[in-house]
């Protein structure tokens, strides 16, 4: 290519960023400001600065237990997502080629969350059980098992074989190539799919309305009613911030995790 | 050998308490029963029927019809709005691009109730027109970035001297996108609809926080969430879901054999 057309190539490469333009004021207008909003409102009792909607938050011991508990069934629902589908990933590397079997994992991921809970809903009356929290915490659990198996499948998937055969090469037995190479190997995506169901554990609401008949509320449930009235905005607010804490800590472990890891294709 | 048996069974265990609760709603839908879930009654169509003559059909139709205008102008304003976006991003610096991206990134990993909370209050304050216009906003906030990761890794693999190429073939930059570039990059767009317009279909939370009380807008899923919390519900609703299941289950693995036998022709 001649010096004058790689020239032009690159003035136009220069102006072709313009094109990203719209969707960044886009993204600033509908997505920072408005979580902006969220951290003025936190700050902000009758239209001044003030510390008091912290104060009121963490002084009301009902909306702290609220957090404790959610956090509680957060850690609970998340612990036997991994201990059910760690083996289901693992089994599924070691014995089915088959993507379609890994597919009949994934699906109910894509059947709309209200439709997963009536389900639960309606084996918890046919069988005659109350409902309340064996029914909320087996909800969560069938909600979020499929975003535990497809991260946890997809790492264990792209493990290089050549690392289990060296390991066994070098006299380790099947449960020893299992902790000290496939275990290490697949934190990656253990830390991912912890936050994929830890996170919308806490935050979620309905699940627990749905399957508790409205006795027990979550972390999502209260967001969600503290933001029916202008009046509770402060607090909403500062209770969204908590969550957004979350979330950032989490995504911070998960991108530190990545950073050796390239991320993997997903099932399909 | 008893390893392997082992395993099986646990799968299909697995697979077992996951499919329970589907398995048995697709059963319950050919039940006639009350309020609450039972086996109690006989076998029947009536709840299938009941979609097109129960009293409230003309709500439920106006749910489904709401759910696909907000899906489907949704998904393609993000679709259009997020293509132009990747390329723009592919050509920015270093760290523009990391900036953008990290923005984009946002919608997909906060929570989805901060999400809804934060624009509502937005909405709010601006005191934007409810209805439609919060909803298709709010759909479009958390579709485009599945566009831009679906279009963006493409713009990587493609090669580049394809276009430039078509440049010294004669074609002039904008000429070269639109015929060259842009034709390469069309099924990855079009995963990316795809992903936009099922992810908006089946959204809740945004939608829910979202509609404002007074706007009378619902979708499928906030109709069928506010028809759980008054007394009665709906007998069509098992007949619904396991239309839904069923469509869902053909679709995905239609997918995903439609994609394996294009992976085997590639190779």
């Amino acid at each position: 290519m001649n010096k004058q057309a790689f020239a032009k190539l690159k003035s136009f490469r220069f102006t072709r960023k313009v094109f990203s333009y719209p969707y960044v004021l886009f993204m600033l207008i509908f997505i920072v400001t408005p979580l902006f909003l969220i951290l003025i409102n936190a700050f902000k009792v009758n239209g001044e600065f003030s510390l008091g909607n912290f104060v009121a938050f963490f002084k009301d011991s009902s909306s702290i237990t609220v957090l404790e508990r959610s956090i509680l069934v957060g850690l609970f629902t998340t612990a036997v997502c991994l201990l059910i589908g760690y083996p289901v990933a693992y089994f599924l590397t070691q014995f089915s080629s088959s993507k379609v079997i890994a597919l009949l994992f994934i699906i109910p991921m894509w059947v709309n969350f209200l439709i997963r809970t009536l389900s639960t809903k309606a084996i918890f009356q046919i069988l005659d059980m109350p409902l309340g929290w064996s029914a909320v915490l087996v909800g969560m659990v069938y909600n979020y098992l499929p975003f535990m198996i497809l991260p946890l499948h997809t790492t264990l998937s792209n493990i290089d074989k050549s690392y289990i055969e060296a390991s066994e090469d070098l006299g380790a037995n099947s449960f020893v190539v299992f902790l000290k190479t496939i275990l290490p190997l697949s934190v990656p995506g253990i830390i991912s799919g912890i936050t994929m169901v830890f996170i919308p554990t806490i935050s979620t609401f309905a699940i627990t309305e749905i399957l508790s008949n409205r006795r027990i509320t979550l972390f999502g449930d209260t967001i969600n009613y503290m933001f029916q009235s202008s009046s509770t905005y402060g607090i909403g607010s500062v209770m969204s911030l908590i969550m957004l804490v979350m979330v950032i800590i989490s995504n911070t472990i998960i991108s530190r995790m990545n950073k050796n890891n390239q991320g993997g294709s997903a099932v399909w | 050998m008893v390893k392997k048996m082992l395993g099986k069974s646990y799968l299909l265990l697995v697979l077992a308490f996951m499919y329970a609760p589907i398995v048995l709603i697709i059963i319950l839908s050919f039940f006639s029963s009350g309020s609450r879930f039972s086996l109690a009654g006989t076998f029947t169509f009536d709840n299938y029927l009941a979609i097109f003559t129960s009293r409230s059909s003309p709500v439920l139709f106006d749910a489904i019809k709401n759910t696909l205008i907000i899906a489907l102008v949704s998904s393609i304003i993000a679709t259009v709005m997020g293509s132009v976006a990747a390329i723009g991003m592919f050509h920015l610096g270093k760290r523009g691009q990391r900036f953008v991206a990290g923005m984009n990134q946002l919608p997909i990993i906060n929570s989805e109730i901060v999400m809804a909370v934060s624009l509502m209050i937005f909405f709010v304050t601006f005191s934007f027109p409810s209805g439609y216009t919060r909803l298709i906003i709010g759909h479009i906030t958390f579709c485009t970035p599945y566009v831009v990761l679906s279009v963006l890794p493409r713009l990587y693999q493609m090669d580049p001297n394809v276009y430039e190429a078509a440049l010294d073939l004669g074609a002039n930059p904008t000429k070269a996108l639109l015929k060259v570039q842009v034709p390469m990059l069309i099924p990855s767009i079009l995963t990316g609809f795809i992903m936009s317009f099922t992810i908006s279909l089946d959204d809740f939370i945004i939608t829910q926080i979202n509609k404002g009380a007074s706007s009378g807008i619902n979708t499928i899923s906030t109709y069928l969430y506010e028809d759980t919390k008054s007394q009665g519900f709906q007998a069509f609703w098992p007949a619904i879901f396991s239309i839904i299941f069923i469509v869902v289950l053909t679709t995905l693995i239609m997918v995903n054999f439609k994609k394996k036998t294009n992976g085997g022709n590639a190779k």
